[in-house]
């Protein structure tokens, strides 16, 4: 069933993968995004309770679910790594975190600058913003632990432990706000039945999700490919490209 | 998958498992912490499930919709009440609703208004005409998770007015000290 998986084990097949499919993702990335922000931030209608600021909504939302979105395919990678020992796993895991760190970071900034006009604060330790706080700080625990270690082996174990013991965080993120109450508001367009938006918000919205998710794939496309020469720099595919390169 | 392959999937399934566990227990055992304010309902009758009840004095946080036609405000300074009831889904208002009133002094919210979801910080005390009450330090408005355009919240018959303040109002606020 996986067999068609295995050359991508292969660091050389996977990086020329990337350069494929890198020009595709970020032409659709630059459409999307730009479609998107500009019908977002421009020509969708003003909230009738909120005004222009809910605007923030188009960058927060799709910020904070790609953070555990970011998360939950790096844990996988982590358990690939873990058991089959796939050395590109532990590349494309120390791919990701950075990436991820970012967007929870983003998620967290946005979220404060709507919170102080609408609720009236910058933060509050309510089950929701306290759990994504730990998501960034999972995030900096992985990075640092990538980082720690000379041999990248071991690095990728310690950090791939640590990925799992975390994935915990993800289910109670996702569901803080119907598990306890909160100050910040429930889901309104990831929830069973109607999204509690009219269609001319949400298409938008549904368009810079797209972008944003793209421009992640991206992001990660382009670390992942790095990751792999450093740690193949000795190989003799990898010498060739850079003669290649020079000449 | 071989041999080792197996065991090394079977020691980082259990470890996972083993993790949900205990992070299950804890969240439930402190599930009454982590909730971030209390309800109307739950200050007069305590917690559903443990009874627990804010004593007089405690400082805590309560968490409700704002009864329309309930809000008074001071046309001199900024010191407002109103009172909350339960947040039910969906929104009636009724007369035998349990109620709890929070008096104010400070600048409320832009979200605020009469039906909308508010968070206060403050004392509990009693105030003879009205019963238990929350001598507030800090309003939160609480938005809901419903977006909607200007026009089509018109149609529905909702509309959103800020608080607005006279210069007065303002200046009693710097005069007394905060």
């Amino acid at each position: 069933m996986w067999k068609w998986l295995h050359p991508y084990a292969n660091p050389e097949v996977s990086y020329h993968f990337t350069n494929k499919l890198l020009p595709w993702l970020s032409a659709l990335a630059a459409i999307f995004l730009s479609i998107g922000l500009v019908w977002a931030l421009l020509f969708a209608p003003a909230d009738y309770q909120q005004g222009h600021s809910f605007r923030i909504f188009y960058v927060h939302v799709p910020a904070a679910s790609l953070s555990m979105g970011i998360y939950f395919a790096m844990a996988i990678a982590a358990f690939s790594s873990l058991v089959w020992q796939l050395k590109l796993a532990d590349a494309s895991a120390a791919a990701m975190a950075p990436v991820g760190a970012a967007f929870t970071a983003i998620a967290l900034i946005t979220g404060a600058a709507w919170g102080k006009p609408m609720w009236g604060t910058w933060w509050i330790w309510d089950a929701r913003l306290t759990s994504e706080l730990i998501l960034l700080f999972l995030y900096l625990g992985v990075i640092a632990l990538h980082n720690a270690f000379e041999d990248k082996n071991l690095a990728g174990k310690a950090a791939g432990i640590l990925t799992l013991v975390g994935v915990i965080n993800i289910p109670i993120i996702k569901y803080s706000v119907d598990w306890w109450n909160t100050l910040h508001q429930g889901s309104t367009v990831s929830k069973l039945g109607k999204p509690s938006m009219s269609l001319d918000m949400l298409w938008p919205f549904i368009i810079c999700f797209i972008g944003f998710s793209l421009l992640v794939a991206v992001i990660i496309c382009l670390r992942f490919r790095n990751e792999i020469l450093a740690r193949n720099s000795i190989r003799p595919w990898v010498r060739e490209l850079v003669q290649k390169h020079n000449s | 998958m071989n041999p080792r392959r197996k065991k090394r999937l079977a020691i980082v399934g259990s470890v996972l498992i083993g993790i949900s566990a205990v992070a299950g227990l804890v969240l439930y055992a402190l599930s009454q912490n982590i909730d971030l304010f209390f309800t109307p309902s739950e200050i007069t009758q305590g917690k559903k499930e443990t009874g627990l009840k804010p004593s007089l004095g405690q400082r805590i946080r309560i968490g409700g919709l704002v009864v329309p036609g309930s809000v008074k405000r001071d046309p001199e300074s900024l010191k407002v009440s109103f009172k909350l009831s339960d947040m039910t889904m969906p929104i009636v208002f009724k007369d035998s609703d349990i109620t709890i009133t929070v008096y104010y002094d400070g600048i409320l919210p832009d979200l605020f208004r009469e039906g909308q979801g508010i968070v206060a910080n403050g004392r509990l005390a009693e105030h003879p005409p009205t019963g238990l009450s929350i001598e507030a330090s800090e309003v939160l408005a609480k938005h809901d998770e419903n977006y909607m355009p200007a026009e089509l919240a018109e149609a529905a018959g909702k509309k959103h007015e800020k608080a607005t303040y006279t210069d007065k109002q303002l200046e009693s606020k710097k005069s007394s000290g905060y």
